[in-house]
């Protein structure tokens, strides 16, 4: 068992060398008919059984105990084999620090001639009375860690960042908060300067302020006097009118810093920010183009998809040195004939074919006076019809900067998602007074209400499910469910088949 | 005559407040600091021209055919002693001539001999090398003239010429008796231990440069992650009851920290290690079987400030790197309190230790780089050996005269290999 299994079996190489030191194995050796060997034997076997009932080398402890020549050693083993017992053990281990020679904790002495005060050996396994986290250090850890990311910003993050300016066209409806809560939480993270100017159209509202007051970012917000018109087109004009009058703004406050378009229902990522301090004058981002597709089964042709897998991509395409060669527009023609005309439609709703949220400039482009302004620029002053996109505010296409990695890096997201025209939300989103309308909740595993909550309105959808396609499936599947379950009352059936009839 | 004193006293202020503001410009665009250690500023010495090694001709059983039975050998974090040789045998330091050699080396791949899993079996080891320098003793004269004390030999193993994995074993062992006066090169440190000889050099252990260098992010992706390790806790296969592997620190470490969200710890083995070493400010470096281990130049590699966890342990090359202004030590009976330590040290030690870790002349010296750049730890070697340089006229023994016993030590060492 012993040196023979140590060259053979690499894997038991540690634990096979105490098993061979201590004495109680030369019992498996030795004659058995000797009563010393009997003794011994008996003894090995008490000890195991022990061990297997306390889980650790019973023997072991017996044998430093009797023989040990270290002084005053409380040594206690970890009881490591029971795992809750592990959590609650307080375990110290005072290690001797006798400078004579080296005290093992095992049963034979140790040749060793120098002064170590690392003891090699066992060693208990030190547990603190409450090995949990402490508020103030994390705490004090999280400063660390913000001290050190600040440093890191200083070294390798943009030198000299310039301030951003975001423009941002909105107006109230149901998904206004959705969207701009959205926004603004990005905006408040973006570790450099920002200035936020929010155009409204119809007019300033207490909705919009209350929001964007929430952010404690620098904000300008600027109502429109129009109202924003329910036709995908029409909304389009507007909000570039909305943009084009931001413009403005900068220009007459001569704002200084790079100006982007968030759009309120946008997805904007960090990095978007931190590449953008790369422009120069004119750049322009990629932008991922997210459409619904409401009607999965005929939007798309699978052969024509095969052929030429396109990407909802808008943005700027290089060529191979780098340079700007042309631009990524989203495909329309798989949509033809199927996308949203009106606000609330259910349809896919398209983008331009050149958003203006892909593309950033310098605002000194848009102050007054020569300075060292390059001449493609148009005066925005000058500019009397609608501008599509940003594009239309400059004469010469090619000047147009590509950002992350030449248009390779999606930065943003573009996506319009809107309710139904005539769906109401609580102003502000506090509902005040109270609702009145109760509506007790049948598809729950708690036991059944008392049956005599008055049977005053139970309104239609609240707690079913939602749109429904295929009316006589779901009908059959309803009553099918209904029947199985055990707190079926009449009133339940009778409801059920009536707005299902309604339906 | 107030007046001209608070003039004067502002003055010094003024003058104090704008001389801060150098280094901190410095700082920005330059943010690394020198290392200097105990021997002074040495990290960029050039060996060359300061020393000359003959490398003794072995035949190859000692050095090729190993090689070629196991080509692994050229992949663990053992294999400083095949590159070594490799680099020795056509560096600028060799000389063909051994009258005018300062050092000599001797080829032998003591720690070649592998298991089916890779690790190396010790046993033939001190037979392997008793038969190396019987050979180099017989064929040349050198030896015998200094007993080998102007030899150096290269044993990377886990207690260095102990020649054992175990550490009772090794210590029993002690160093090989023929190895007593020649300078070992090992991996292996701790004070006042039997297998760390007085003068010898301890070297990082081998860790692939080219596979850390295809990990490497982008520096300005923020570390959000404060402390980082990914290991073993408890070695179940050779210690199930915990205490004996690491010394029960391991096993410390994660009873006291398990829950704690600052310390990311675990036993899994991410595809990402190298990628979230980068993203953490502290990496645990805690013993093992031996308190060594290549923890300690990934993190290097990476920037991440080395939390080392073990007793008088000797780090690589401790005279030229002062380990104690870049790394953290923390006593094995204080790694209870180890969120305490770490989170009570001030930022500004933390930001000058990460500027340290950023030069790279220290990550140079832990790299064994293919083919072998100026300051990487080949480098790092010679230098080590030409600071012992010269040699003290006592090495020289009489002829004929013996202070080596050659048949001391285990009786299966003198079997002839």
């Amino acid at each position: 068992m012993k040196l023979s299994a140590l060259h053979q079996s690499y894997l038991s190489r540690r634990s096979n060398s105490f098993r061979s030191s201590g004495p109680l194995d030369s019992a498996s050796d030795a004659g058995y008919k000797s009563s010393a060997a009997v003794f011994w034997l008996i003894l090995h076997g008490l000890c195991c059984l022990i061990s297997l009932v306390l889980g650790f080398r019973f023997s072991r402890l017996v044998f430093f105990l009797l023989f040990s020549t270290s002084s005053s050693n409380l040594y206690t083993p970890p009881l490591r084999s029971a795992a809750e017992l592990a959590k609650t053990l307080d375990v110290h281990s005072v290690q001797s620090t006798n400078p004579v020679a080296n005290n093992l904790q095992l049963p034979f002495p140790n040749k060793t001639a120098t002064n170590s005060r690392v003891i090699v050996g066992r060693h208990g396994i030190r547990i603190r009375p409450w090995p949990h986290p402490d508020p103030v250090e994390v705490m004090k850890a999280h400063q660390i860690l913000e001290r050190v990311q600040k440093e890191q910003r200083l070294q390798f993050g943009v030198k000299d960042p310039r301030t951003i300016i975001v423009v941002t066209p909105t107006y109230v409806r149901t998904f206004q908060a959705l969207h701009l809560t959205g926004v603004m939480h990005s905006l408040m993270v973006v570790p450099y300067d920002l200035i936020w100017i929010v155009m409204e159209a119809g007019g300033v509202s207490q909705e919009t302020a209350s929001l964007i007051a929430k952010s404690g970012l620098k904000t300008i917000h600027v109502g429109f006097n129009q109202r924003m018109p329910n036709s995908w087109d029409e909304r389009h004009k507007l909000e570039s009118k909305m943009r084009l009058h931001a413009l403005r703004i900068v220009r007459e406050k001569k704002l200084d810093g790079i100006v982007m378009f968030a759009d309120d229902s946008n997805m904007h990522s960090m990095e978007l920010f931190d590449e953008i301090q790369n422009v120069k004058w004119f750049g322009a981002i990629s932008v991922g183009i997210l459409t619904t597709s409401a009607n999965i089964a005929e939007s798309l042709d699978r052969k024509e998809e095969e052929e030429n897998p396109r990407m909802p991509i808008q943005g700027p395409a290089c060529n191979a040195s780098n340079m700007l060669a042309g631009w990524h527009t989203f495909n329309i023609l798989p949509f033809a004939g199927k996308t949203a005309v009106n606000i609330d439609d259910r349809l896919t709703v398209l983008p331009r074919k050149l958003e203006w949220s892909g593309f950033v400039l310098n605002s000194r482009l848009l102050w007054k006076g020569g300075e060292d302004k390059p001449e493609w620029i148009q005066d925005i002053d000058m500019l009397d019809g609608d501008v599509e996109s940003p594009l239309g505010l400059i004469t010469d296409p090619s000047v147009v900067e590509p950002l992350g990695s030449c248009g390779r890096q999606v930065l943003l997201w573009w996506l319009r998602v809107e309710a139904r025209t005539d769906s109401k939300f609580p102003p502000r989103w506090v509902i005040d007074p109270p609702l009145d309308i109760t509506i007790p909740s049948k598809r729950t595993p708690w036991p059944d209400a008392p049956p005599e909550l008055p049977a005053k309105e139970k309104p239609e959808m609240g707690i079913q499910d939602p749109i429904v396609k295929h009316v006589t499936k779901t009908r059959t599947s309803r009553s099918k469910h209904r029947s199985k379950r055990k707190h079926e009352t009449r009133t339940d059936t009778q409801t059920s088949t009536r707005h299902a009839e309604q339906n | 005559m107030e007046i001209w004193r608070w003039v004067f006293i502002g003055i010094i202020f003024l003058a104090d407040f704008i001389v801060k503001i150098e280094p901190f410009k410095l700082g920005r665009s330059q943010p690394t600091e020198r290392i200097s250690g105990s021997a002074g500023d040495v990290l960029e010495d050039d060996p060359v021209g300061r020393l000359k090694v003959f490398v003794y001709e072995l035949p190859s059983k000692y050095n090729k055919k190993i090689l070629q039975k196991d080509p692994r050998c050229l992949n663990h974090m053992f294999a400083a002693e095949i590159y070594m040789h490799r680099f020795l045998l056509s560096s600028p330091v060799r000389t063909l001539n051994p009258e005018e050699a300062d050092w000599f080396y001797t080829p032998v791949y003591t720690t070649c001999d592998l298991t089916p899993n890779g690790l190396p079996l010790p046993f033939k080891s001190p037979r392997m090398m008793r038969s190396a320098i019987q050979l180099i003793s017989s064929n040349w004269p050198y030896w015998n003239r200094t007993e080998g004390a102007d030899h150096f030999f290269l044993v990377p193993h886990d207690f260095g010429a102990c020649f054992h994995y175990q550490e009772e074993k090794a210590i029993e062992r002690g160093i090989l008796p023929m190895l007593q006066r020649a300078t070992l090169v090992q991996t292996f440190g701790q004070r006042n231990h039997v297998c760390l000889k007085e003068g010898s050099i301890t070297i990082p252990p081998y860790a692939p440069p080219q596979k850390m260098q295809t990990h490497l992010i982008p520096e300005k992706t923020p570390r959000s992650i404060f402390v980082y390790f990914r290991g073993l806790f408890y070695d179940v296969g050779n210690d199930p009851e915990g205490g004996y592997y690491a010394r029960g620190a391991r096993a410390a470490v994660w009873e006291n920290f398990k829950d704690n969200p600052l310390f990311d710890i675990s036993t899994e083995h991410p595809t990402t290690y190298y990628e979230d070493m980068q993203r953490a400010v502290f990496c645990l470096c805690p013993l093992g079987w031996a308190p060594w281990s290549p923890r300690l130049v990934e993190a290097v590699i990476f920037g991440c400030i080395p939390v080392i966890i073990a007793d008088d342990i000797v780090l690589p090359f401790a005279d030229a790197i002062p380990w104690e202004e870049i790394g953290v030590y923390v006593d094995e009976k204080d790694v209870p309190n180890l969120d305490t330590i770490l989170t009570s040290i001030p930022p500004e030690v933390i930001l000058r230790k990460q500027r340290l870790l950023a030069n790279p002349s220290m990550k140079q010296a832990m790299l064994f780089p293919q083919p072998a750049q100026s300051g990487d730890a080949f480098h790092q070697v010679l230098n080590g050996l030409a600071r012992k340089l010269p040699h003290d006229k006592s090495v020289y023994l009489k002829p004929g005269e013996r202070v080596l016993n050659w048949t001391a030590g285990p009786v299966g060492d003198l079997k002839p290999w």
